[in-house]
């Protein structure tokens, strides 16, 4: 059996390990996720993800998107070396998966497609066996490790019941702790905060960004585009198997412009003066007049409100949703592609 | 493994290593045990904590119960006890000898009861974590395809061991208290002394448990094919049934020996002054060519099994 290099038991230098594994192929290429033409069709015949050229670059909170069924999870399956792909390449952490899994992995925590636990063992020992199934884990720090980890998302109180007694949202956050048992420099995370309570939920938030701020890089599957929008640097779009678009999250919400919103107890005056200065698609619904804003100075439109006698009660430019730039990427319609 | 680190149920297994000092570096040799020895720890824990491994393991423990009882109230009416149909040579002597309850019960499970709990824990082995979305997290650990397997067998064949010293024991433990115990006349017609008798039993026992290794194999395979504990559970045990009844029928007689149940109660001929080996080489000779095929068929199969559940 070939040992692989990065057994170190010492974590910190099995990071360095495979680092030092890895450095020979990423070096000129930050990129800790990369596919090439990766492309999945199930024994049943289903394209699942066709053509897809994903470049996660290091150190970023990736957001991965798309409609149910567009192939996130598949291609979360292919990176984890779970599935063999049908075609393409991914290299994770600079190596080939699934060739690689011995190595790339122990730098990986993953929670793929919601938790999975053994119900009869209690939360603790589930960690405890998903850490002993790790080579590279360290026996003589599992216990403590195992503590932190339960620690970091709140079940330190919760950790002897049985796995089968515990809740969805604590069942998500001991498949979160599974993740969290060793240092990672990846974090692969396909819908972290399903059935999590608000707390829960910023508590992720707040953890996804003292990690990624650590220099753990975050690849993160969610339907919660308010939720990407606040944690995410990076984000890609899938929808039917194929990769819409990918870039920072900043450019993909700025495609799609903002809109100018008065709120005035006069909304016809306000529209007319609004058209005077140059504002397109001015649309009246009761008190709120909304236009697409006009180039340059902002203050120059209050002005010839002020001065035109309308009453203001509020003026702003509201931003365009990630939800926006996601509906206008994929489309309106609610039926799952076959 | 010993006896008492499976049953501990309570201590975590994995962190009772011996303290070894912060400078001193681990050796080379103890990585490698680790390697494979955390995981096949906590697999042992992990498997002999399910109530189903304690439930199954009451059934066996239980059946000599049944045995030694049945046959103390038969003799108690008067009446001799007559030949029955597992191990007939063995059940007339328990009267004399409580150690014929141990032949007797092994000769009793080895048939079906034994073979069908190793067709649970084997079908259940891969299919089982299959099923419960588990077998992607230890994949994803890493703890690699071949370990797992590995892993996963090692236990199975630890649980033919325990499963059929917890037979041997339990009939032996009824023996001693439902009956006299002594020196006992071997199928030979020789006598051997009870410390004698008692190697051989401990002897049998053994050769059952390796009896079991070709059915260990097959469900491991079968488990390796679906992704329903149940369905890998049901096909293994339905397999066992089968070929129980195929080795009856007189017309197939040219495939019997190939059947991995057709040697199994040749564990008697140790009993024989001298033994007679040929069929219980034959016996293990099958077990082996099974464990082989149906091994390699599991790994292949794993190997390149699509992980999606
Ligand atoms: N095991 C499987 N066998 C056959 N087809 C599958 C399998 N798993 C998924 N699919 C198909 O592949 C496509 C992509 O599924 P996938 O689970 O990757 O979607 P997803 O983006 O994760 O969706 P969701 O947002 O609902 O989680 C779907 O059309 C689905 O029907
Ligand atoms: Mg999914």
């Amino acid at each position: 059996m070939d040992q692989p290099s990065a057994t170190d038991p010492d974590p910190e230098g099995s990071g360095d390990g495979a680092g030092g594994d890895a450095g020979g192929d990423e070096s000129g290429d930050e990129s800790v996720i990369r596919t090439r033409a990766l492309t999945k069709r199930y024994r049943g015949g289903q394209l699942a993800v066709d053509g897809l050229d994903l470049t996660v670059p290091a150190g970023s909170v990736f957001g991965f998107l798309g409609p149910n069924g567009s192939g996130k999870t598949t291609t979360i399956r292919m990176l984890m070396g779970l599935i063999e792909p049908t075609s393409g390449t991914a290299r994770v952490l600079g190596r080939p998966m699934p060739r690689a899994a011995r190595t790339v992995l122990p730098h990986v925590g993953a929670l793929i497609e919601g938790p999975a636990l053994y119900g009869f063992l209690s939360g603790r020992d589930n960690l405890v066996r998903y850490d002993a199934a790790d080579p590279t884990a360290d026996p003589r720090t599992r216990n403590t490790r195992v503590a932190a980890a339960l620690d970091r998302v709140g079940l330190a109180a919760a950790a002897g019941k049985k796995a089968k007694a515990y809740s969805l949202g604590m069942k998500q956050r001991l498949g979160l702790a599974a993740a969290l048992l060793q240092p990672r420099r990846l974090l692969v995370l396909d819908e972290p905060t399903n059935g999590l309570d608000p707390q829960g939920m910023r508590e992720i938030r707040s953890l996804v960004r003292e990690l990624a701020s650590d220099g753990t890089t975050v690849f993160l599957s969610s339907h919660l585009l308010d939720e990407i929008e606040q944690v995410c640097t990076h984000a890609a779009v899938m929808a039917q198997g194929r990769l819409i678009t990918q870039g920072l999250v900043a450019d993909l919400a700025a495609g799609t412009r903002g809109r100018l919103v008065v709120t005035t107890p006069d909304p016809a005056d306000a529209a007319r003066v609004l058209k005077e200065q140059g504002a397109g698609d001015v649309v009246v619904a009761e008190d709120r007049v909304t236009a697409d804003p006009p180039d340059g100075e902002l203050a120059d439109i209050t002005m010839a409100l002020v001065t035109a006698g309308v009453r203001v009660r509020g003026f702003g430019v509201e931003r365009a949703s990630l939800e926006d730039a996601f509906v206008a990427l994929t489309g309106e319609g609610f039926d799952v592609a076959g | 493994m010993s006896q008492a680190d499976v049953k501990g149920r309570g201590a975590v297994s994995d962190v009772r290593l011996p303290p070894r000092g912060r400078d001193q570096p681990p050796q080379p040799a103890s990585r490698r045990t680790t390697f494979y020895g955390t995981l096949f720890r906590n697999e042992l824990h992990t498997t002999f904590r399910r109530w189903r491994t304690l439930a199954l393991l009451a059934v066996l423990a239980a059946v000599p119960i049944l045995v030694g009882i049945a046959v103390k109230i038969e003799t108690g009416d008067g009446s001799s006890t007559t030949g029955g149909g597992g191990g007939p040579a063995f059940i007339s002597q328990i009267t004399n000898n409580g150690l014929f309850l141990v032949f007797t019960a092994l000769a009793a499970t080895l048939p079906f009861f034994l073979p069908m709990s190793i067709g649970v824990i084997a079908g259940d082995a891969i299919a089982g974590e299959a099923n419960a979305g588990t077998l992607r997290y230890l994949l994803v650990a890493p703890a690699g395809r071949t370990r797992l397997l590995l892993t996963k067998y090692a236990t199975v064949m630890t649980f033919c061991l325990v499963a059929t010293l917890v037979v041997a024991v339990s009939a032996l433990t009824v023996g001693a208290v439902l009956f006299p115990l002594g020196d006992l006349t071997t199928i030979s017609g020789t006598q051997i002394t009870f410390a004698e008798g008692l190697g051989r039993a401990l002897l049998i026992a053994l050769v059952v448990a390796a009896s079991l290794t070709g059915v260990a194999a097959l469900g491991l395979f079968v488990s390796t094919l679906t992704n329903s504990g149940i369905a890998a559970m049901a096909t293994t045990v339905g397999l066992l049934i089968t070929v129980q009844i195929l080795d009856q029928i007189p017309q197939l007689h040219a495939l019997q020996p190939y059947f991995f149940s057709h040697y199994w109660l040749s564990f008697a001929d140790l009993m024989r002054e001298p033994v007679y080996w040929d069929d219980l080489v034959k016996n293990l000779g099958l077990q082996a060519l099974y464990a082989a095929v149906f091994g390699s068929a599991a790994w292949a199969r794993f190997l390149a099994k699509d992980i999606t559940t």
